[in-house]
């Protein structure tokens, strides 16, 4: 029989998460993927004998290690890994380098602006200051400010407490922070636009906004919040690839007796008398539970499969509105060996980073007016990385793995689908501007898996291939994710909830929303919460 | 003994309207204007012989009710000579898109259009009125606050309250984010989308597509609480609101001195003592009260020297982007717009083809370039108004958008080409507009800053951006017109809330001046 | 280069051939990105030097922003909280600087060179905050960091080592005071200066210049047996004569992140150093204010029962905690076990007694120690020949 105590839609990280701490508790779990593999945007595939593509995410650094402490996923084969710096390239033939060592980094930022290198120490201050206002948050449910609840009115006192303790000029920094655009925001602290460019690209990635836009220091904090081994704001590599994640969450979800069921495509959450019965697969097969919880994104969950006759009218309306652009593509390469940059030793350890070829302001906000004509850029700006540097199972001895993400890139193209020659240009566009700063680096590639926004939405099943699970604008955010009056993982349906990136704090293979959905589920089934606490910053 | 109670710098109406309420409250006040007329940015100017126009602003939307009884306005000469215009958002075809009130017709509006217009501006309204609430008084501090301070607070958060939670839920996810996505989830008529998105970026650097503007809009949208219902146009051009508000502030026993430029605040000690002329005549004051832009007023008048460095760094970091330029053109007869009725050449006319067509609009202006195809909010005020030019002869005013303060190329090469810009938008409405044109002029937002001492051209004295808002306008610290600098106080429109005729930041700041008992 | 630093990717300062030379315990730490020995070859050794005979410290790494231009005195007067203005010519001032808060954001020294030519040293760089000042002045700024190479020479017998160099007449320079000599050619700027409490002089060349000033110098002093000294002795010699250090005895205001972890500088018990005559300057505002109200903690310097240093100690009143140690040392001079304190207020008057939690260990066995300690007012090792002019000869 396929009866269970809950069912989780979609095998992500975030899905599994959820299960996990359902099945920890006791329940009876199912997790329903639809392709043959789970891991959602979490996924590592072997698409070539040797070549392990982390197809979707590619670095790791906001999974909350209360998280990964608690499932015990270093147990089940995760391994994370820090990676050092970074570096910008130049037209002019320099570069700016990220190192990670401390004073070196002030060297070379002091190599363009010795002001630049000295308001750094300033920037980070402050920025910290930032992301120790919203840590705490991370593994909390967001509180209703239009609820009278008394949970949701000593939430918001903490809230409140937290902005207040900021002070009159902290605060309004604060407020001055979550509205400004990045390129503004920078402005404050940098004269030197590769500097500004440099730091910017954390900005927009993954975002429909400009450098320029209001709201996009924000996406900043966001990419600041995570931390490797408690260095907040550090990055690293999942050894073997982003799909180590999901496969260890998926290890311990089994271990408490969990279930995954692959290819198991749900065509409708099922709802009767306002409240959910299961869910019916597309082959017709059907699957019980009082619980369903969705890991899928708000719009995929609300008009694709629930029925609008379920649901209360405004929801599909909000639904509908809820912000959810493609704005990203990304370029999978296998390469021959190790590319050389224009002045760059590849013996550099920012060789190992996230590498840019965007050096302006300007250049990264004309790449978004392309995507605002519904085109991809023609200069775009690229978060390359190459993991091979840093973890040796990615690819072949001595070949390398090559992640190119890339900024922007519509859902769209003219408001039509891609085609296969929109799709071999974009291609193009992105391997050009690479060879542009490294010569060798068109004769190295074996193989190149090219994914537009409408591929990462076919596979995936993210909506438009937005990798947040939808815009972190403040409207976004908070009380406000995925919409006002739903943003505590309850759904409008008795029994349905949301445990996806769509809900707070928001995507960026995180596994908080997931923890936070299941503490709620239990909350509401009267059973112990299994769901550990956040770690307090100090 | 001082020689006067207070100085306020800058007959602007926000300048005008402090001193006015500053005399009320029986202080001698002495209002110093570097210009020859007051009014500041409320003027009226001969661009070509026997041609008037508005200088900058061209209709009224905001002005306090308020102001207006206090300072018995129509008593010194304010007079409108049209109220309650009609927005018509202009076709090439001629099928012309008109709103009036709540009602949207024409332009091949959908009846859902038609139905959702109104119901967005009954929330629009439910907003405004809150925002109102804020306006009226001086912003309250977030941490510091004392028991003024969070009765404000509680009256806001009684008027959310009471918005419901649907519309207060929704008043938290709509105020920062862009008109743009507004628009496209409210409307289904591209015409009404762009005509609602061109008021929620007219005078801002930003295009519809740029988070904050649902902001600006509500900001502009204010008016429609204070009792303006559409445009309205000041008889005799803008000029006349600022010579009525001159008028007023005489009236009351106040100087006001034109052809006076200040050179400098006088700061002895630690407090500032009154004002040096740039004919280095010295004028004493307990007070000093600036209504020119926070820039403008720390910098350039009191020196930065004068002020603590991590306020200079606030002063430095507020952004006064503009994108604003302002068109006049001297006609020979009326032109003719392809489908509109002569009779509605007097309502305020709009370009704003589409969204899109905006938003392209604004995208030069990013990189200090110009819009290809400009858009713009059109007045022929000489339809009301005859007087303003030769009979039978009209005028025609624009604010246009975008041209950046500092063109890459330099404005000198760039006026020409813009002028032929705006021109050949407008001939693809009025074709026969240039065969008219007997005399032109175009304000760039260099020509707006210079002439009306606005730093950057931008008409709200910092741009109105939820980081440069409330608490934070000017900057933290110095939001409640107080500089903490003693003796200096801030009135124009660079304090809270803003600009755009409001009248309310000269207002606010001489109630402030006057609790705070310093002209005791 | 063979040097064993290479690795590390920090700088080397000028004498770097010279101090890799005597470092022999190859004892290393990282100071401002430059790599600087930590310890020579013994610190008590070392301390004693500075003590006793001649200690020679490589300052090199101190940040140097040269100010200049008709408002320069204007500019540093604003900036400082102390009156530039009466820093003469050829004389060196010690100050603080706040932000508008009031808040602490480093320490350093002024050396008056001209008329309207300064040149502050600083602890933290501060390039980007006095080109903020710099705004509304006529002035111009240069980081001039790496264009000088500067060594403190200090102890009993710094003035006869540095004479015999050729520094005629040196013991005329009275403290504070600076003056030029020629050397090799060049300028060589010599100030009686320091950050340990005794005798001592600084002096500055190009480091072109550098080795030269390092082998003449140990060459001179050979006799008054001259010793370079590390940071770890630098750190006894300053707590024993009571300098507060930035990052260790105080947060640089714009580099807090935890609201309420800046301090004023009259809770670092520093306001001699504020003059709140001075019509403005950076902080006055707050000040007053504070001033007014009452600050919310006081530097306290500790007398503790005992030889075991009071490192990150907390200091109970009773059974309630109220305040925490930021530097203390057994001062080998002074024969005391000095520690500086934070209390909270109104703690820490003069001659109040506490205990300060003391946790050492011996043997892999940790001990919690409730030492006693008094509140001191004032440093107790503070000889007069730090202060005598002439310099007492050897």
């Amino acid at each position: 029989m396929n009866n269970y105590d809950a069912i989780v839609i979609g095998a992500g990280h975030n899905g599994l998460t959820n299960a996990a701490y359902l099945a920890k508790a006791g329940l009876k779990v199912a997790v329903l993927e639809r392709n043959p593999y789970i891991g959602g945007a979490t996924v590592s595939r072997e698409l070539h004998k040797g070549w392990y593509y982390s197809n979707c995410s590619y670095v790791c650094s906001l999974l909350r290690p209360e998280i990964a402490r608690d499932l015990e996923l270093p147990r089940h084969g995760l391994q994370v890994v820090p990676f050092g710096g970074g570096a910008t390239f130049m037209r002019n033939g320099d570069h700016l380098g990220n190192y990670h060592d401390h004073d070196r980094h002030y060297r070379e930022m002091a190599r363009h602006s010795k002001r630049d290198a000295n308001a750094y120490d300033r920037y980070t201050a402050d920025v910290t200051k930032q992301t120790r206002l919203i840590r705490p948050f991370l593994m909390r449910t967001p509180p209703d400010p239009t609820s009278l609840k008394p949970r949701d009115l000593s939430d918001l006192l903490d809230f409140a407490k937290a902005f207040l303790n900021m002070g009159e000029a902290g605060l309004a920094d604060t407020i001055a922070f979550w509205t400004k655009s990045v390129g503004d925001y920078l402005g404050e602290y940098f004269e030197t636009d590769v500097i500004k460019a440099h730091m910017a690209g954390s900005g927009i990635i993954g975002t429909a906004l400009g450098v320029y836009s209001p709201g996009t220091a924000y996406v900043l904090l966001h990419h600041y919040m995570g931390d490797v081994d408690g260095n907040v704001g550090s990055w690293g590599f999942a050894r073997g690839g982003m799909g180590a994640v999901a496969d260890s969450i998926a290890k311990a979800f089994k271990s408490y007796g969990g279930e995954i069921i692959c290819d198991a495509d749900v065509d409708q959450i099922m709802v009767r008398g306002r409240k959910t019965t299961g869910v019916a697969l597309r082959n017709g097969d059907e699957y019980l539970a009082p619980i369903v919880v969705s890991n899928l994104d708000p719009k995929r969950t609300f008009l694709d499969i629930m029925d609008a006759k379920d649901l209360p009218a405004a929801v599909v309306k909000k639904a509908e509105n809820f912000k959810i652009r493609g704005s990203s593509g990304k370029l999978n390469i296998a390469l021959d060996g190790l590319p050389i940059f224009n002045g760059l030793d590849p013996k550099n350890p920012v060789m190992a980073g996230d590498l840019h070829f965007t050096d302006s302001l300007e250049r990264q906000e004309r790449a978004y007016d392309d995507w605002k004509n519904e085109t991809w850029s023609k200069d775009p700006y690229l978060d390359m990385m190459i993991p091979s540097l840093t973890d040796p199972t990615m690819a072949p001895p001595g070949k390398h793995m090559m992640s190119v993400f890339v900024q922007y890139a519509p859902p769209k193209i003219d408001g039509r689908d891609w085609t296969a020659e929109d799709k071999a240009g974009f291609e193009k566009t992105v391997i050009d501007q690479i060879s542009t700063y490294s010569p060798n680096f068109k004769d190295l590639i074996l193989h190149c898996e090219t994914r537009t926004p409408q591929d990462i939405e076919a596979e995936v099943g993210l909506t438009e291939g937005n990798i947040f699970q939808g815009e972190l604008t403040f409207d976004q955010l908070l009380f406000n994710r995925p919409f006002p009056g739903y943003a505590q993982y309850r759904g409008p349906v008795t029994g349905m909830y949301m445990c996806g990136s769509g809900t707070h704090p928001g995507g960026g293979v995180m596994s908080a929303p997931g923890a936070n959905a299941a503490r709620e589920i239990l909350r509401d089934l009267n059973k112990p919460n299994t769901v550990p606490g956040g770690y307090a910053d100090d | 003994m001082t020689d006067f109670d207070a100085i306020i710098i800058g007959a602007g109406h926000n300048g005008l309207v402090c001193a006015s309420y500053l005399a009320k409250a029986g202080k001698k006040v002495l209002v110093l204007e570097s210009r020859a007329v007051p009014g500041g940015c409320a003027a009226t100017h001969e661009f070509a012989p026997g041609f008037q126009v508005s200088s900058c602003a061209q209709w009224l939307y905001q002005l306090s009710p308020k102001v207006v009884s206090d300072l018995k306005l129509p008593q010194h000469g304010l007079a409108y000579a049209a109220e309650g215009l009609a927005t018509i958002a202009l076709d090439e075809t001629g099928d012309h898109l008109r709103l009036q009130g709540d009602s949207a017709s024409g332009g091949g509006i959908s009846s859902e259009d038609q139905k959702a217009y109104a119901v967005f501006r009954k929330k629009m309204r439910k907003y405004a009125k809150l925002m109102k609430t804020a306006y009226d008084t001086r912003p309250p501090k977030l941490v510091e606050h004392d028991f003024r301070d969070k009765m404000t607070f509680a009256k806001l958060g009684l008027g959310m309250k009471l918005l419901g939670k649907d519309d207060m839920s929704d008043l938290m996810r709509l105020i920062l984010i862009n008109i743009f996505d507004v628009m496209k989830e409210t409307f289904g008529s591209s015409k009404l989308q762009a005509a609602i998105a061109l008021d929620a970026v007219i005078g801002t650097p930003m295009g519809p597509r740029s988070p904050n503007t649902v902001f600006t809009y509500l900001h502009r949208f204010l008016g429609e609480v204070l009792g303006f219902e559409g445009a309205t146009q000041v008889k005799g051009g803008m000029g006349t609101l600022g010579a009525a508000l001159s008028n007023a502030a005489t009236d009351l026993g106040a100087v006001v001195r034109c052809n006076t430029t200040v050179a400098s605040i006088d700061k002895t000690h630690d407090r500032v003592t009154g004002v040096t002329l740039s004919s280095g005549e010295c004028i004493t004051a307990k007070l000093v009260v600036s209504s020119a832009d926070p820039k403008t007023t720390f910098k350039s008048l009191l020196g930065y020297h004068h002020m603590e460095a991590g306020l200079v760094r606030r002063i430095e970091q507020i952004r006064f982007k503009s994108g604003t330029v302002k068109v006049h053109l001297a006609l020979s007869g009326l032109p003719t717009f392809t489908g509109l009725d002569q009779s509605d050449l007097g309502q305020r006319l709009v370009i704003a083809p589409s969204l899109n067509a905006l938003e392209s609009a604004f995208n030069p202006l990013k990189y200090d370039e110009s819009s290809e195809r400009p858009v713009m909010d059109i007045s022929m005020p000489t339809i009301h108004d005859p007087s303003l030019a030769p009979n039978g002869q009209h005028v025609l005013s624009a604010i246009v958008q975008y041209a950046p303060l500092n063109p890459k190329g330099g404005w000198e090469a760039l006026r020409a080409p813009f002028m032929t810009a705006v021109i050949a938008e407008l001939a693809r409405y009025a074709p026969d507009i240039a065969s008219l044109i007997t005399a032109e002029e175009l304000l760039t937002p260099a020509d707006l800053a210079a002439t009306f001492g606005m730093t950057g051209g931008n008409w709200h004295h910092g741009e109105l951006t939820m980081d440069q808002v409330l608490m934070t306008r000017p900057a933290t610290g110095i939001s409640q017109y107080q500089t903490g600098i003693a003796g200096l106080y801030l009135c124009g429109a660079g304090s809270h809330p803003g600009g755009g005729l409001m009248g309310l930041a000269g207002r606010n700041s001489a109630q402030e001046i006057i609790r705070q008992g310093e002209l005791a | 280069m063979n040097s064993p630093t290479r690795a590390t990717m920090l700088l080397e300062t000028p004498f770097h051939s010279r101090v890799a030379d005597r470092c022999k315990i190859n004892d290393w730490g990282n100071w401002m990105g430059y790599t600087t020995p930590n310890a020579y070859f013994d610190v008590e050794l070392e301390y004693f030097s500075i003590r006793s005979t001649t200690g020679v410290f490589d300052l090199s790494p101190m940040n140097k922003y040269r100010i200049q231009g008709p408002d320069a005195e204007a500019y540093l007067n604003r900036m400082a909280t102390r009156n530039i203005s009466k820093i003469g010519i050829n004389r060196v001032g010690y100050t603080v600087w706040c932000n508008d808060a009031g808040m602490v954001m480093d320490d350093g020294t002024i050396f008056r060179l001209g008329e309207s030519d300064y040149r502050l040293c600083s602890y933290q760089r501060a390039i980007d905050w006095l080109l903020w000042c710099a705004l509304g002045f006529d002035v111009t700024i240069t980081d001039e960091t790496e264009d000088l190479a500067a060594l403190a020479v200090q102890g009993p017998t710094s003035c006869t080592s540095l004479t015999e160099m050729g520094l005629t007449d040196l013991n005329t320079l009275k403290p504070f005071g600076m003056r030029t000599y020629d050397f090799e050619g060049e300028k060589l700027m010599v100030s009686r200066t320091g950050f340990t409490g005794d005798l001592g002089y600084e002096v500055w060349v190009s480091p072109e210049k550098a080795e030269t000033l390092w082998d003449q110098l140990f060459d001179a002093g050979k006799e008054y047996l001259i010793k370079p000294f590390g940071s770890y002795a630098l750190d006894i010699a300053r707590i024993e004569t009571g300098f507060i250090q930035a990052g260790v005895d105080f947060v640089p205001a714009e580099e807090m992140v935890r609201p309420g972890r800046a301090r004023s500088p009259f809770e670092l018990g520093l306001s001699w150093l504020v003059d709140l005559e001075k019509p403005l300057f950076n902080g006055r505002t707050a000040l007053l204010k504070e001033k007014a109200k009452g600050s919310r903690y006081r530097f306290a310097i500790l007398n503790v029962d005992g030889n075991k240093p009071a490192d990150h100690s907390f200091i109970l009143k009773g059974d309630r905690q109220i305040g925490t140690v930021t530097s203390a040392a057994w001062c080998p001079t002074a024969k005391s076990n000095i520690a500086f304190a934070q209390l909270e207020m109104p703690e820490g008057s003069i001659g109040e007694e506490y205990v300060a939690e003391i946790y050492y260990q011996r043997e892999l066995h940790w001990t919690r120690l409730l030492a006693p300690c008094k509140v001191i007012d004032g440093p107790i090792f503070n000889p007069k020949r730090r202060r005598q002019t002439p310099a007492i000869p050897h």
